[in-house]
């Protein structure tokens, strides 16, 4: 048999004892679109097609930095078969977009600051035809030296690279005293390398125009319906009502497609042929099309007492965000305000940078700057832990945040934090088997490349925790919206949520089963023709789209029981939903929720808003983040010292979830999760010099195999968040952050190594 | 789609520019990249009976030794397992490090060869056996040692209208073995690997390095030294610590490493050096 | 002489799922994925590298497992082509699709196609694999939202409940 945890089984039963219905919150509901996608019947942006249809494709810098001189396009329009070829000056309305400052380029102008940077797009018969277009477009560059070193950013050494400056943004946070001291001190300098999305579906849309050419429906895979709406209508001079977007089945997303990449470009090809234009990336173009992680060197100086309890914490934080703003200026935010982790610090100094270089864009990828902080702190913790003489798991027990402790910005942790349970829980998880004198070659380390005999090999352990603040920040007006109708019986749902695989769809009717009584839920297509539900990012969706249909159909219930109270002569109070029935609590009426509802025509809207957050002021204070979800993590790897190779064996982990609304679905999310940190500690990297990158392939941006995935045990800590409209945290984002530290700490623990970077390599490890 | 080599000979003849398609793993990547221009003729040999067969030819009075010779044609899965991973383990070893399943499906010697990438995994095997790489045209055969084919990165004596049509190994009596490193389990391009081949009869050693060279390389001085210093004609070894480190520097000695993308120059002198002192110590036991 | 191509044939004629298919006007450097997906009407495989590297686009041909991205179609003209449309013969699920979806092994669902038809090839060749075999055999299939833990726990209760089949 498989050595993984059991899958976790449906709840079934409730506090009083009485079976869960199949399919209501709780459970592990099937997925509405999961037939299609066994079948290959899922029509994900890639696969959509429309009749007339063109095929569009982006010429790109193949520089870091440039000037340019001149474009000709003159040898590409005598290509057969090309029908339009676009630059800068045929943006009709704001040529600029930028989620956070609109100050990148829908095509450069003037100047191309990062590789890969759009210069150019056409739309023509055949993707051949595209390649060739391309291929013929002159594009006189003057090519300039790039800023690569984001210290020379913010030193503010260098000549502007782009008329904002090179520093996107500082943040200070001061609190308490910044003079106190302890009698341990500890440092170092941590430092993450680029990693990358990469999600499986590459980036496609299909654009068809209005017949009137002043709108367009634009098919796409996205994380934010409106967000791309926004910026595609200003981009294109056009009212958003004109801008339909409609969901395309989207194959991942992990923050890669916040930004716009190709929703402009796509729109304008069809504008302008009038035809419809179907775009997508190949996997290199993929490389250069999105936004990845933030590279970052981050240098911690912990002061403690005796007993090894945090008194101060100094931090410089320096993130890359390469060429555009991106959503750098929020990533730098959750950075500096995680500094101190999950536990209590009452004084701090850190500065943080965001910086502008002409290496590629950086912005949001799962975890979303906590990554970065994260892999520092904890590797302060260990160090901690030895100067103290504690074991790794005591000294952050000692420390442990508890609800009601301040962040170093002031704000009380209000959320649920049950710290010390996910450190002792995940503790107690069962270690793995040692490595047997006969272990199958797979096993060890370097796998079936047989570099290793068992003698070669020594096992380490490593610990990880993580704060993970949920939703959005900085007094941001986040909501979301959702539709509920009833129908003679038929529950039809719509709203614009993303659904990227997380399952959202599926929560979504285990919602409307749960306070409807009814099985049989519609989905709507997913589209602007209702109001925004935000990003799928920042583990909001289950709180804040979850919330939003849990208000609207109770919403809907409400009116359901005023019309059956109406028909019966009974207070509508009285009346509740058991299973597929209305019943009276206190009488003896029941009707099934389908009779009940016949003949009525039921329709809410609601906005689902989480409390006001504030902003940051000069010394970093103020009340910035909504809640917290909290997560611990042991690795435990196998490692060959003298190749400097790694195999890991087991996460085991106890996440902080709130309530398991779909318990088969939080138990992906961990797994998936976890491979992701994974693949940070040991193995993915943009490698990127010069400004340019030199791995844009899986050949080598490497993703874990089925050879790489350790075996996960885990622990789902379930104390319902009072704030949170389900009860339920975000799942998705602390399952990939402390593992990657973790996994360092595990290989520090069998090598006695220093490691101070991610991804660890193999020379780190065996070489000096 | 041609049947026999003769027609696919026929063809390059008049076409010695056509590409040879075998499993598509290197060339298809190319075209689909568009690294390559487009091309309007390809001849695909996948039909071709004489290159997906080998056969074991022993020699007289030795049912179990002579040399086998392997068509161009078959499939890494091949050489995985059964009779043709029995008589060279160490073809088995690397056959299974190759790509992934779907690719040990499709990708052939003959197309490691055409390739001739300093990474290629079948490649130390072959150099460490003395393999020959079968070469023929419409007008001429060519039988050219492994070491003699592969000149440079991605360059080989191939000459227009040739066609690799198979190698021949000798079946050796000793131990052989076979490592890669690869920063991940599986789906990775050497960073460095490592042949040893011994050869029990003749009381020899070869080992030969790849990933650290502009071609495979053989340690000539390594085996060498170590044929002075061990009978290799003995059943049992003794290989003490100190030997296999002294091996494994001498063999790394030979090697040319440079730094890119995928690792550094240190690490591959390094790494070999351990691969063929560790290999060496398993070929004692 | 046989039928050597020169150049692209202006019709070659592939068989997909036990139906035989007229490709036209092809050029000739189009892999089986693309035809498959843009020209046959059969878009369930999928391309995430266009290199091998990936496996979302595996089909059978002759019973084997390979990357239909590496697969010049136009040389694919005398083979058993079988695609994830093609596992079943109606609408219904095989065990393999259905233990995927009661294990929760798909999220996003771009590698599911070509995870589901290595699935089915690793079985049928080997029926009871160890753990390590399994990986192995799926080892050229990336999935990048699930970390592979569901999706061997489908395999597993797809091996179980053969098992008790054959046995009864």
């Amino acid at each position: 048999m498989t050595e993984v945890s059991a899958p976790p089984a449906t709840s079934t039963a409730t506090a009083t004892g009485t079976a869960l219905r199949p399919g209501v919150l709780g459970t592990n509901a099937a997925r509405p679109d999961g037939v299609p996608k066994v079948q290959g019947r899922f029509a994900f942006a890639n696969d959509l097609w429309a009749e007339n249809m063109l095929w569009g494709a982006t010429l790109r810098s193949p520089h870091p930095h440039a000037r340019i001189r001149s474009i000709d396009v003159t040898g590409a329009w005598k290509i057969a078969g090309v029908e339009t070829i676009l630059t800068a000056e045929d943006v009709p309305g704001q040529p600029n977009y930028g989620l956070i400052r609109q100050d990148q380029h829908v095509f450069a102008t003037g100047y191309v600051r990062y590789r890969g940077e759009p210069v150019a797009a056409v739309a023509a018969d055949h993707p051949e035809t595209c390649r060739r277009a391309l291929a013929a477009i002159v594009v006189d560059y003057e090519v300039l030296e790039p800023l690569t070193d984001p210290e020379e950013a913010i030193a503010g050494i260098r000549e502007p690279i782009h008329p904002d400056g090179n520093l996107i943004r500082h943040q200070r946070i001061l609190c308490g005293d910044p003079k106190a001291t302890g009698p341990i001190v500890v440092e170092g300098t941590y430092e993450m390398g680029m990693q990358d999305q990469a999600f499986l579906g590459p980036e496609a849309a299909l654009a068809v125009p209005d017949d009137d050419g002043a709108g367009l429906e634009l098919y796409i895979a996205t994380q934010w319906l409106h967000e791309d709406r926004k910026q595609v209508a200003e981009c294109l001079g056009l009212p958003e009502e004109r801008v339909r977007l409609v969901l395309g089945g989207v194959g991942g997303a992990f923050g890669a497609r916040e930004d716009i990449s190709l929703q402009v470009h796509c729109s304008l090809l069809a504008l302008r042929t009038g035809r419809p234009v179907k775009m997508q990336y190949g996997r290199e173009e993929s490389f250069y099309g999105h936004v990845h992680r933030h590279p970052a060197k981050i240098w911690m100086r912990h002061h403690a007492s005796a007993d090894g309890e945090i008194i101060k914490i100094e931090a410089r934080m320096v993130f890359d965000g390469g060429a555009y703003t991106s959503t750098s200026p929020a990533v730098l935010i959750n950075g500096v305000t995680h500094t101190q982790g999950p536990y209590r610090c009452p004084n701090a100094v850190v500065d943080g940078y965001a910086a502008r270089t002409n290496n590629p864009p950086c912005g949001a990828m799962r975890g979303f700057g906590v990554v970065q902080a994260c892999f520092a702190h904890e590797g302060q913790m260990d160090k901690l832990a030895a100067a103290a003489g504690l074991s790794p798991v005591e000294v952050r027990l000692r420390n442990a945040m508890r609800t009601g402790d301040p962040l170093i910005t002031g704000q009380p942790v209000d959320s649920v934090a049950p710290v010390e349970r996910c450190i002792r829980e995940t503790d107690a998880l069962p270690m793995p088997p040692d490595l047997a004198t006969d272990a199958d070659v797979l096993s060890l380390p370097g796998g079936a490349g047989r570099t290793a005999d068992r003698g070669h090999v020594v096992r380490g352990v490593g610990y990880g925790v993580s704060i993970k603040n949920l939703m959005y920040s900085e007094g941001f007006d986040d909501y979301s919206t959702a539709r509920c109708q009833l129908n003679d019986g038929i529950v039809t749902l719509k709203f614009a949520t993303s659904e990227v695989g997380q399952g959202f769809v599926m929560l979504a009717q285990q919602i409307a089963r749960t306070i409807l009584g009814v099985d049989e839920v519609m989905l709507d297509t997913i589209d602007t023709q209702v109001g925004s539900s935000g990003s799928t990012s920042a583990s909001r969706q289950t709180w804040m789209s979850g919330g939003a249909v849990d208000a609207a159909c109770r919403k809907v219930r409400e009116l359901l029981f005023e019309a059956v109270a109406d028909r019966h002569g009974l207070p509508a109070l009285q009346l509740a939903i058991e299973g597929t029935d209305v019943v009276d609590t206190i009488g003896s009426l029941r009707i099934p929720v389908a009779d009940a509802s016949a003949g009525l025509r039921l329709d809410e809207t609601v906005e689902y808003r989480h409390r006001p957050t504030e902003d940051l002021d000069e010394n970093g204070q103020g009340n910035c983040h909504v809640a917290f979800a909290f997560v611990a993590h042991r690795a435990v790897v196998d490692v060959d010292p003298e190749l400097g190779l790694v195999k890991v064996v087991q996460i085991a982990t106890a996440q902080d979830i709130g309530r398991a609304l779909n318990p088969l679905s939080v138990a992906g999310q961990i797994e998936g999760g976890i491979a992701q940190g994974l693949g940070l500690a040991v193995m993915e990297e943009i490698i990127v010099t010069d400004g340019m990158v030199r791995n844009a392939s899986f050949t080598d941006y490497l993703l874990p195999t089925t050879l790489d995935a350790p075996t996960v045990v885990f622990s789902l800590i379930e104390e319902p968040e009072p704030q949170a409209p389900l009860g339920a945290k975000g799942v998705g984002e602390p399952p990939c952050i402390s593992v990657t530290p973790a996994i360092a700490a595990a290989i520090r623990d069998a090598t006695g190594r220093d490691i101070r970077r991610v991804p660890v390599r193999p020379q780190d490890i065996c070489l000096a | 789609m041609p049947s026999t080599v003769d027609e696919v000979l026929a063809h390059l003849e008049e076409r010695p520019d056509a590409l040879l398609l075998s499993g598509g793993t290197d060339l298809m990547v190319e075209i689909n990249m568009a690294h390559r221009k487009a091309p309007d003729e390809v001849v695909a040999l996948r039909r071709v009976q004489e290159l997906l067969a080998w056969r074991h030819e022993p020699s007289t009075g030795d049912a179990d030794g002579g040399t086998v010779t392997i068509g161009s044609g078959v499939p890494y899965a091949e050489m995985e397992h059964g009779r043709l991973a029995a008589l060279f383990p160490a073809l088995a070893e690397a056959a299974r490090t190759v790509g992934s399943p779907q690719i040990r499906a499709a990708g052939t010697l003959g197309g490691n060869l055409g390739t001739c990438s300093p990474a290629g995994d079948g490649l130390p095997v072959l150099y460490a056996l003395d393999a020959i790489v079968h070469l023929r045209s419409a007008r001429r055969r060519r039988d050219v040692p492994v070491g003699d084919f592969m000149v440079g990165v991605k360059k080989n004596v191939l000459e227009p209208g040739e066609l690799i049509t198979g190698v021949t190994l000798p079946v050796r009596r000793g131990w052989q073995g076979y490592s890669k490193v690869g920063v991940r389990n599986a789906m990775v391009i050497a960073t460095a690997s490592a042949c040893l081949a011994m050869d029990s009869e003749r009381g020899a050693v070869s080992v030969a390095l790849g990933a650290v060279g502009t071609t495979i390389l053989r340690c000539r001085d390594a085996e060498n030294w170590l044929a002075g210093e061990l009978d290799l004609t003995a059943d049992l070894l003794e290989i003490s610590d100190e030997l296999a480190r002294e091996f494994g520097q001498r063999a790394a000695a030979d090697a040319r490493p440079i730094d890119d993308h995928r690792s550094t120059a240190a690490y591959r002198g390094h790494a070999v050096g351990v691969l063929a002192s560790r290999l060496l110590r398993r070929a004692a036991r | 002489m046989s039928d050597i191509p020169i150049g692209a044939p202006e019709i070659y004629r592939l068989t997909v799922n036990g139906e035989s298919h007229d490709v036209q006007d092809a050029w000739l450097g189009e892999s089986l994925l693309y035809v498959l997906r843009e020209r046959l009407g059969l878009p369930g495989s999928k391309g995430a590298c266009e290199q091998g590297e990936c496996g979302s686009c595996t089909v059978l041909l002759d019973g084997a497992a390979l990357c239909s991205c590496l697969v010049m179609a136009a040389a694919a003209t005398d083979a058993d082509i079988v695609t994830v449309e093609g596992l079943t013969q109606d609408a219904a699920l095989t065990d393999v699709q259905a233990a995927f979806l009661d294990e929760g092994a798909v999220q996003c669902g771009f590698c599911t196609p070509g995870l589901i038809v290595a699935v089915h090839h690793l079985l049928d060749n080997n029926p009871a694999p160890t753990a390590l075999e399994t990986r192995e055999a799926l080892s050229g299939n990336l999935c990048r939202c699930t970390g592979y833990g569901r999706i061997f726990a489908a395999v597993d209760a797809v091996v179980a409940s053969r098992a008790d089949q054959a046995s009864r």
